[in-house]
């Protein structure tokens, strides 16, 4: 069976309510076809776990615009002032965690791992409702795993059996969200043949990936 | 000399040649313009790389290539890139010797608030929280005042981003060190006097003995 989709076919999987991880750093690693083809799509109150919301035209931004977005897992929202106005107006429910501690938590997820120790947030608001612990005179936070329904990824470079390589500094949340959702989509930026992405390249085995959308 | 450039050429003499380094958003990442003649300094990307360069001449922006704040940069001979979890194993694992970051308050034993204004301003805490308790090294490079109100305090009121991880002040006033023993005024810049840097600073401070002037 092969894994290349349309757009259309691969969106199914992402209805009203459902949990979706979305990588990118202001954009840089994002999956813009998806992204655009859920805008176009119009599904509402969506649980969107991603480290930042961009810009308000840019990325992530625009699932935040054009208000699908119900609950928001992320480090920073602080450059799409739209957050911003809709959490305090109640429209969104955000729950802010530090950067580091999103990521490990991503990739607890994806690793069946229960949980993990943390350091950071210690002291600060982050730490209110979780277990503390301490080992050799420091303290730590318990931070539990996360995962999602979906997680929309982006590729530099995809073959067909869903290998994907990441140029640059798009790699940053793509790597570990594609191991912790049930069902993965991968955009390609430039989709290849099977064997032009030398094994030893390969930063997501495609054996995490279910379908692949050319992105445009 | 304008005041930004005295503090971020001040932090630059601190570092030791072939210290992982990471610059913070604003004014931290002026320092990398101060960084003497024959000491090497790595600079780390918390999105996912290492070497990282400086901005592009206008036209030879890549869009894979930006840093932390979703601008675009360059990466020098010998860079590496990683993902998120891996950046962030980095920051907490003790693998960054220092990190240079701004403050909204900070107080004389070491806690910083630079993430959040009630009710204002709500950002999030990015990086950042990750970074003051793993980097070797907290250095603060900041303005003395808020508008002509102390924000080196007794106790910091705003939600903290972490407790007791800042080691050393940067202002275009003074340099500050914060020891097991207190707060201690190391330098004075050569334009002030201790009385005007006590009436501005409500924490309290030792001045030390072998006190230096601050050179420009």
């Amino acid at each position: 069976m092969s894994k290349v989709v349309s757009l259309e076919e691969a969106l199914k999987f992402v209805k009203d309510g459902t949990t979706v991880m979305i990588p990118g750093f202001m954009g840089a690693g994002t999956p813009e076809t998806l992204v655009d083809g859920l805008v176009e799509k119009n599904v509402k109150d969506l649980f969107l776990i991603c480290t930042d919301t961009a810009r308000p035209n840019v990325g992530i931004g625009k699932l935040i615009v054009n208000g699908q977005i119900k609950k928001l897992y992320a480090s920073h929202i602080g450059t799409n002032p739209e957050t911003g106005r809709m959490m305090n107006e109640g429209l969104i429910d955000v729950t802010l965690i530090p950067q580091g501690t999103l990521a490990e938590r991503i990739r607890a997820g994806g690793a069946g791992l229960g949980g993990f120790l943390t350091p950071t947030g210690v002291g600060t608001v982050v730490e209110e409702g979780k277990q503390k612990m301490a080992f050799d005179g420091k303290e730590y936070l318990l931070e539990m795993p996360l995962r999602a329904e979906v997680a929309l990824i982006r590729g530099t470079k995809v073959d067909k059996k869903g290998n994907v390589w990441y140029n640059a500094a798009t790699r940053n949340f793509n790597t570990h969200m594609a191991t912790a959702a049930d069902i993965v989509i991968v955009e390609a930026r430039e989709l290849v043949e099977v064997g032009e992405i030398d094994p030893n390249n390969v930063m997501t085995p495609g054996i995490f990936v279910d379908y692949i959308v050319k992105g445009e | 000399m304008d005041i930004r450039e005295r503090i971020a050429k001040r932090v630059a003499k601190d570092f030791e040649d072939g210290d992982i380094v990471n610059l913070g958003i604003g004014m931290p990442t002026l320092v990398a313009n101060y960084i003497p003649e024959g000491i090497e300094v790595i600079l780390q990307s918390e999105n996912g790389f290492v070497r990282m360069g400086p901005v592009p001449e206008e036209g030879k922006e890549d869009p894979d290539v930006v840093n932390a704040g979703g601008l675009p940069v360059t990466v020098l001979e010998g860079a590496a890139y990683f993902d998120s979890a891996t950046s962030f194993g980095i920051i907490r694992g003790g693998h960054v010797d220092a990190t240079v970051l701004g403050a909204l308050q900070v107080d004389q034993e070491g806690n910083l608030a630079n993430w959040m204004i009630p009710g204002k301003l709500v950002p999030g805490m990015g990086g950042a929280m990750d970074l003051v308790v793993g980097a070797k090294k907290v250095i603060l490079a900041m303005e003395h005042t808020a508008k002509g109100k102390p924000k080196i305090l007794k106790s910091c009121s705003l939600p903290l981003t972490a407790k007791k991880e800042v080691d050393m002040i940067v202002t275009e006033m003074g340099v500050f060190e914060i020891t097991p023993g207190g707060m201690y005024l190391r330098e004075i810049a050569p334009d002030t006097t201790v009385e005007k840097i006590q009436e501005v600073t409500e924490a309290e401070f030792i001045v030390d003995e072998n006190l230096k002037v601050m050179e420009d």
